[in-house]
This record gives structure tokens, sequence and C-alpha cells, in this order.
């Protein structure tokens, strides 16, 4: 709160002291993984509206190398902030096309979540956790690959009738010492729009919710989610998670409910 | 698996490249001087029988070190002319091969048979005849297809070794059946579940089995387009035939059935862990995190292979465990 002090010292309108405090905070922390040239547009497109840190706490798991382009699984685990107010969770590819993976809104759930997604070549995954007092707190993590894997056509497209399952769910509820979990999938072809000649067509918000119909998670996938997409989530003090539904970017509308 | 066919066929490709890929390797790959075995005399080359003989490639995944040499190939001398099975990795190990040979039969080559359709097998090809070269249907369409996305991806990863390598896809459709030739009866062998098509050669005169990447030994399997119960299949008919001497795609020569063993223990234990991390709810990045049993502590490449083939066989297990249809 340095520019704050000095604002005051000088005798400015309190105002200004503001604005000096708020570009202070908007300077771009060191990015950890080193200058990877994309760091700067990132934070000004997505983690915009307060201080931004580098947090140990937030983890984003990925294998060091793609072996599928395709399908890199992702795991991003915030919960070691415990007792910090998640908002939600935006989660890019710096050297994706489409830069945007997804977001996650864990208002019931604990702030986890796994799934996969398509590179196009190596990049950095990131993951922001947006607190209620505006903070962004960032983890990092680089993948390997060869890439393509964003403008590829899907596979599913390819097999003849892939319309008649499209936007089936197939969840099961996982119990175990450390916590139950929620793992679920939907048959979806997930184009990104960057093959020739098809447009984009993706599952863009899911609702997953409890016995008592409330909303104990969202997630608003974008085009680089991996096709027929799965996603793990770790219910802490969820008791059961009965409903998930949700819609694609043509208004096709998904649902399914758990045994 | 594989979706050779129309509009997928620009996907296949793009899987593909992730098939091999140990994609960190490509700058280095460019910058090291590879080791090439340039001349026939620096290969690994074995008499299993008479006149018949093996090229031993490295137990190693594809490096510029290695320039591409880690694959076994074969070949039967006969006087009416010589078979050979497999042509290694690039244009290079390819002439060396052949020149290894040419000085072992002055017989013309008649067939050069391509046991499957991955790189480390059959990039070889352009330094044999093109009439000679044949493989089994599948194969032919999936070297068409992908072959030279394959090719592109040992640039990167061997670097200057694939020097002028180029795909060379077989004219001849091969047959399943016997060929007699020179004394030899050769049974040419159609199975698969390695890939889409695996050829098997078996010489019944010398008792020699050439199994290609049906089996491997004293090193991990590979698995990007395996089917793994045509794979077990294909393992039991090879363990039927009453062969004398094996020649594995990968590892050392074999006179027993060691070499089928392990390919089928390793592919029993990886459906089995697969499936239990399924039903446990488990996803990708807690797979590729277990850690490896005992048995498999010395084996080369063994924790490689195994992530990879997460990759490659854990999301249609993990389907079927969440009870999706495909």
């Amino acid at each position: 709160m340095k520019p704050h002090l000095i604002a005051l010292k000088h005798g400015l309108p309190v105002t200004l002291a503001c604005v000096f405090a708020a570009s202070a905070a908007a300077q771009t922390p060191v990015d950890p993984l080193g200058d990877r040239g994309r760091w700067a547009d990132m934070q000004r497109q997505f983690y915009q509206g307060g201080e931004i840190t580098f947090d140990p706490r937030v983890r984003v798991e990925v294998p060091p190398t793609a072996e599928d382009a395709m399908n890199v699984p992702v795991a991003v685990d915030a919960r070691a902030l415990a007792g910090e107010a998640i908002e939600r969770i935006v989660v890019v590819a710096d050297y994706n096309p489409i830069l945007k993976v997804l977001e996650f809104e864990p208002t019931g759930v604990a702030p986890y979540l796994a799934f996969r997604i398509k590179v196009q070549q190596s990049t950095p995954v990131r993951a922001g956790v947006k607190l209620r007092d505006g903070r962004w707190l960032v983890g990092s993590a680089i993948v390997n690959s060869q890439g393509g894997g964003c403008t590829a056509p899907s596979t599913g497209r390819g097999v003849a009738g892939w319309e008649r399952t499209l936007n089936t769910v197939s969840a099961r509820q996982f119990s175990s010492a450390a916590g139950d979990r929620l793992r679920f999938s939907v048959l979806h072809p997930m184009d990104t729009g960057l093959a020739n000649g098809i447009p984009a067509f993706f599952i863009d918000e899911l609702n997953i919710r409890d016995a008592e119909g409330r909303t104990v998670a969202r997630i608003w996938p974008a085009e680089p989610v991996s096709e027929n997409p799965v996603f793990t989530l770790e219910l802490a003090g969820v008791q059961r998670v009965t409903q998930i539904d949700g819609r694609d970017n043509n208004g096709n509308k998904l649902l399914g409910s758990l045994r | 698996m594989l979706k050779i066919a129309g509009r997928s066929a620009c996907q296949a490709a793009v899987r593909l490249l992730g098939a091999c890929a140990c994609g960190v390797l490509a700058g280095v790959a460019l910058s090291l001087a590879a080791t090439v075995p340039a001349t026939a005399a620096e290969l690994d080359i074995r008499e299993v029988a008479p006149g018949t003989w093996a090229l031993i490639g490295q137990t190693e995944d594809l490096s510029p070190q290695n320039a591409g040499n880690i694959a076994n190939a074969g070949f039967i001398a006969t006087p009416e002319g010589v078979v050979v099975i497999d042509t290694s990795a690039s244009k290079a190990l390819g002439e060396a091969w052949r020149a290894a040979i040419a000085a072992r039969s002055p017989a013309p080559i008649v067939h050069v048979f391509n046991t499957h359709l991955h790189p480390d097998h059959m990039l070889g090809n352009q330094a044999f005849p093109a009439e000679v070269l044949a493989t089994l249907p599948a194969t032919r369409q999936a070297m068409h297809d992908v072959g030279e996305a394959f090719n592109d991806n040992l640039y990167r990863m061997v670097g200057a070794a694939m020097k002028g390598t180029h795909v060379v896809v077989p004219a001849t459709v091969a047959q399943a059946g016997v060929l007699e030739l020179g004394g030899n009866r050769i049974r040419v062998i159609a199975l698969q579940g390695h890939s889409a098509a695996d050829l098997a050669v078996f010489d019944e005169t010398t008792g020699v089995l050439f199994t290609g990447d049906l089996v491997f030994w004293q090193r991990a399997p590979t698995t990007p387009h395996a089917d793994l119960v045509r794979w077990r299949e294909s393992l039991a008919a090879l363990a039927a035939l009453l062969f004398r001497h094996m020649v594995p795609g990968h590892g050392p020569l074999l006179e027993d059935r060691r070499g089928i063993d392990m390919t089928r223990r390793w592919l029993d234990w990886l459906e089995a862990t697969f499936v239990r991390a399924a039903e446990a709810g488990l996803d990708m990045n807690d797979v590729l995190a277990l850690p490896l049993p005992d048995e498999w502590a010395g084996l080369p490449l063994a924790v490689s292979e195994y992530r990879r083939s997460v990759a490659h066989l854990y999301p249609a297990i993990e389907r079927r465990v969440l009870g999706g249809t495909p």
C-alpha cells in the first residue's frame, strides 16, 4: 500500500490515491514458469479486477508430456485454500488457439476439478482462483506436446449415428476414506470450430445438483475441453449428487440423474 | 480403434503424432550429432539358425543416439531367394540392413514383409526393391494414411539420422499361407492385436518364428493401437506353434515361450490395473502417478510405456466403468 501513503503525504485527493493503489496491484507478477511470453496477455484477458498472486496452494496437475494431444489430463486442485472464500476458477492454456478452457464454480463442493483438454502445441496451463474479495490466486504447469489437438475434427463424428448418443450423461459417485468423489462423462464431439468446415459445437454449461435440487457446482466448458468429456469432482460436505444438467452452444439440453 | 477412412484420417494422423511422441526431444534432435549405425558392420546381427539371421535393435526409446535402431528384423536366405522380415526405422538403417543381407547371401531378395504399421519396422522400405514389398491389407491402408505422420514424428525424435527417409507403402498384399522357397516351408500368418494387422512369419523348416511386435522380450510392450482381446488371442496362436527359435519384435532372441508369457502378463496387468483404477474412481492423472509393481522393476521402458498406455487404454476402460456407450 506504499502508493497510498505517498499519495497522502503529497496531499493528493483520496480518489486519485485509490487509482494509484489499483495500478500498483495490477502490476504483472513474475511468472514462475519463466518468461513464457503470453502471461501478461492472459492476465489482461482473464484475470482482471484484483491483485494477482502466484500461489503454490493452487495446484495444476498435468503429465509433463502429452501422449495424446486430444486428451491431455488436467487436474486443478485448490483444496489447500481452505478458509478462503472462492468465487470461481478460470482455467486457460496460453498457447492454444482458443485460450479459455473452462470456468468452474465450486459452490458446495471442494475446489477440485479434473478433466481432459486438447492442446495445439506445448503450453502452460493456468488456473486462476478468484476470491470473493476480488483477489486472484494463480497456479500453473507446463505440458509438452507435438500438438494438433485443436484443429482436428472429433473422432465421434466419423462414427455413424453420433447424434443419437449426443449429450448422454453417465455418472457414478465413488466413496473412499478420503471422501466422496463424483465422476461423469457426457457424449459430445466438443468441436472447436477450427477444423475445416465443422463449426464450433461444444457443451458450455453444466450444473451439478444435490438431492434438494441445490446447485453444488457449475462448470462452463469451452472448446478446448476434450471430446466426450469426463469430469471428476470432490464432494466435500455434499451428501449425494442426484442430477447433472446443462446444454451445448446450439441449445441442446443434457440431463442425467444418478442412481 | 484407429479410424482411417474419410474425414477421420486427419484426426488419426494427429493422434499418431502423439502416439510415438516424447515431444521434448524435438530441439535436441537437431542439435546432437547422431551416432548412426551407418554401415552394416555396426548393426547387431545374429545367426538364429542355418541361413537365418536377425537384426537386434536396442531396447530403448527412439533417440538421436540410437538413430532409430530400436526394432528387430530378420531374413531367411535360401538358394532360390531371400525373405526379409521388416526393414528398420530409416533410409540409412534400411540401406545398412540390406548391405548386411547381401554380405550373407548372394541370392536375390524375393519378398520383404512389413509385420505391421509402426515406423521403427517399416521406414527402411526405401532401401529394398519396391516390387517385393508386401504386407497385410490393413497395414497397407494405415501406412498410406498415417505413415508420413509417423515419419515426421521420427524426424522429431531421431533427427538427422532420418535424412532422406520417406514412406514406401508396399504395392503387394501379403497372403497368409505357406510359401515354398529353396527347400524352406515358410508360413505367413495373419494375426492382430498389437495393431489392426500383425504379420508373423514361421519357417517350419528351421523352426524360427518371427513374431513382429506381438511379442516383446526384456522390453515393455507398446500399445498405441492395441486391442487387448485380439492381442491375447494372437499370443495363444503363437504359443501353439512348435518353434525352436523366436525373433521377438523387440528384445533378445529366445528359444522358449518366455517372451509370449511376459507380453501376456504385461497386458493382463495393464488391463487389471486400469479396471481397478476406474472402479476406484481414479482420474487419468491419478492413474499416471500409480507406482509400478516390483515385477516390472528391471524391465527397460516399463515406466514410460505404462504411462503411454494410460493415454491409449484408460479412456475406454473408464467409460465402460462409468456406464457410457462409446
